[in-house]
């Protein structure tokens, strides 16, 4: 068992909005055999989500693993809908940092 | 073999794209041009305020070069969400600059317009009638909300798009389009399959978004054939790779199996991505499922104010370490100093250097900067409160004394005078719902207009 930390096992790792009122999570591992091991160690699931964003797990709308890219994307409730008073980041592009600091135990 | 190749010059009309690969992609002998004008991403002002987020002069400069391929080459040209936005103050704005360019290079072609815009007093009717449905998070919808809506717009499907090539139209300037919509109508009537015109189209929206290195100004062509079909770059500097398109297709969007739009889902489960050559990337198995009704996507931005910012920064560090309980006694001061007018305002201190950028979902325990900006943000109901508002809340920051304050000159450091910068009017989302509809054509309103005889 070794740990390594997310930006070593992917090439993009990014967030955005998917529409107006969600924003999403997209990490792409570099290779196949990456993206199976984080999906074996079940890296992203709702509740890392939750924890690393301090969010309920019921406002991460959905973990879809999606191999034809290689990547594993979340996708939560904004904080704000993109626009409105006291929202951050209208583009959403800037909220990704946490997951860099994620740890996946490989074995 | 058949096939229907699809140029598409740029991610979004206005951002540009090198020459070299335009021409490189005209020599492939496209059956169409198509581009997005569009997106909801910058945020709720461009569409409440009927004003695009694209800067005309580039929007004219990729219009010239793209009608002037199309009538040369006897090429239609589609244009989607015109203006940014696509409501009707957008596609008036893309068709004076179309207009303008048909004058100067004595144009004369059938320009087709494609109106989205849909009046609040049809969606009420249409709410009232129960033929609208919240897309998940977005809240409820009230007759109130759409009453005090500015705009509304309709995002169009492939249907309306081909109603009015169908009518001869060379050149068509669609208001709200589902992104796709543009790029696959053309290639739907020639009798290619849907699923992967509007997956092909999906692909092509952004432009070269999907090669490696990714541009969103730089150009892309699609090849649909009847069981597949291929995109690549057409700059020699960059190429598609399966994990590129594939990646594309997840991009901005929740779930990349099923993909809904109008009428219909995008089903990808099925759908593999091949390597072709070294450029340029296969893709087969994308499937349209109708949908047992069929629904558009409707979006409304109303105005919840006027806003007035001021920026500033500080390096005290005695000011840093109660930052938070100095912005609530500010905050405090100003809400005193003006109840006697019973003012309504929004007052907001975005601190960057202490979570500016994700406010309550950053996770670091923060505190470790040695200098803070603070933006101070007030929305009000009139410019006028706003300014006040602002102004207020700026002087009494930059005097205020704090405990153990030391240096009694100010707190705050301005890089401009003047300080305080009116941002005009201030729009919410506030419509982002399913609207069911009996004939995805008649939403949309259309006519041919022949340029050079417009009067």
């Amino acid at each position: 068992m070794s740990k390594v930390k997310l930006p070593q096992l992917a090439t993009v790792i990014r967030s955005k909005n998917s529409g107006p009122y969600e924003l999403t999570l997209d990490v792409i591992f570099k290779d196949q055999e990456s993206y199976e091991a984080a999906c074996k160690a079940r890296v992203i699931n709702k509740t890392t989500i939750a924890e690393l964003y301090g969010i309920q797990e019921d406002d991460v709308i959905g973990i879809v693993e999606f191999s034809p890219a290689n990547a594993i994307k979340a996708t939560i409730v904004r904080p704000y809908p993109s626009g409105a008073l006291g929202e951050t980041d209208v583009y959403g592009a800037q909220q990704h940092a946490p997951l860099l600091d994620l740890e996946v135990e490989l074995n | 073999m058949k096939e229907y190749r699809v140029l598409s010059p740029t991610a979004i009309l206005g951002y540009g794209f090198p020459e070299e690969s335009f021409k490189a992609g005209l020599d492939r002998k496209p059956h169409l041009i198509a581009v997005d004008a569009g997106s909801t991403d910058p945020g709720p002002y461009y569409l409440g305020a009927g004003v695009s987020f694209t800067d005309r002069a580039a929007v004219k400069r990729d219009l010239e070069l793209m009608i002037e391929a199309g009538i040369e080459r006897d090429i239609p040209v589609v244009i989607g969400t015109a203006g940014g936005c696509g409501a009707e103050a957008h596609l008036q704005w893309n068709l004076e600059i179309i207009l303008e360019l048909a004058k100067e290079r004595k144009w004369n072609f059938p320009l087709g317009i494609i109106h989205a815009e849909l009046s609040k007093n049809f969606v009420l009717e249409e709410f009232k009638a129960n033929k609208i449905s919240p897309l998940h998070p977005a809240p409820d919808l009230t007759e109130e909300e759409i009453i005090a809506t500015e705009r509304i717009v309709g995002q169009m499907g492939p249907e309306a798009v081909m109603a009015v090539l169908e009518k001869g139209a060379k050149v068509v300037l669609a208001g709200r389009a589902y992104d796709p919509s543009v790029f696959s109508a053309s290639a739907i009537m020639a009798g290619f399959d849907k699923g992967l015109a509007i997956h092909m189209g999906k692909i092509l929206e952004c432009g070269a978004i999907a090669a490696l290195p990714g541009s969103g100004s730089d150009c892309l062509l699609g090849t649909l054939r009847e069981d597949c079909f291929i995109v690549e770059p057409l700059n020699p500097n960059r190429c598609c790779t399966t994990t590129s398109v594939a990646a594309h297709t997840l991009y901005e969007k929740t779930n990349p199996y099923i993909l809904p739009g109008p009428g219909g889902v995008l089903d990808l489960r099925g759908t593999t991505f091949i390597q072709e050559n070294e450029k340029a990337v296969r893709v087969a198995g994308s499937k349209f499922v109708p949908s047992e009704s069929y629904t558009i996507k409707l979006e409304g931005a109303k105005r919840v104010g006027f806003r007035t910012v001021s920026i500033a920064g500080c390096r005290d560090p005695i000011m840093i370490g109660q930052i938070d309980t100095i912005v609530e006694a500010v905050r405090e001061r100003v809400k005193d100093n003006f109840k006697r007018y019973g003012y309504e305002y929004f007052l907001h201190f975005n601190i960057y250097g202490k979570n500016g950028v994700m406010g309550n979902l950053e996770p670091l325990a923060s505190g470790a900067s040695h200098e803070l900006g603070v933006v101070i943000d007030a929305v009000a109901e009139t410019q006028e409160i706003a300014n006040t508002i602002c102004s207020f809340a700026r002087s009494t920051m930059l005097h205020y004394g704090y405990p153990g304050r030391v240096a009694t000159a100010g707190n705050l450091a301005f890089p401009y005078s003047p300080s305080d910068f009116k941002a005009g009017a201030v729009y919410n989302f506030n419509i982002y719902h399913l609207l069911y509809v009996d004939n995805p054509v008649t939403l949309f309103p259309s006519e041919i207009i022949q340029t050079g005889e417009e009067g």
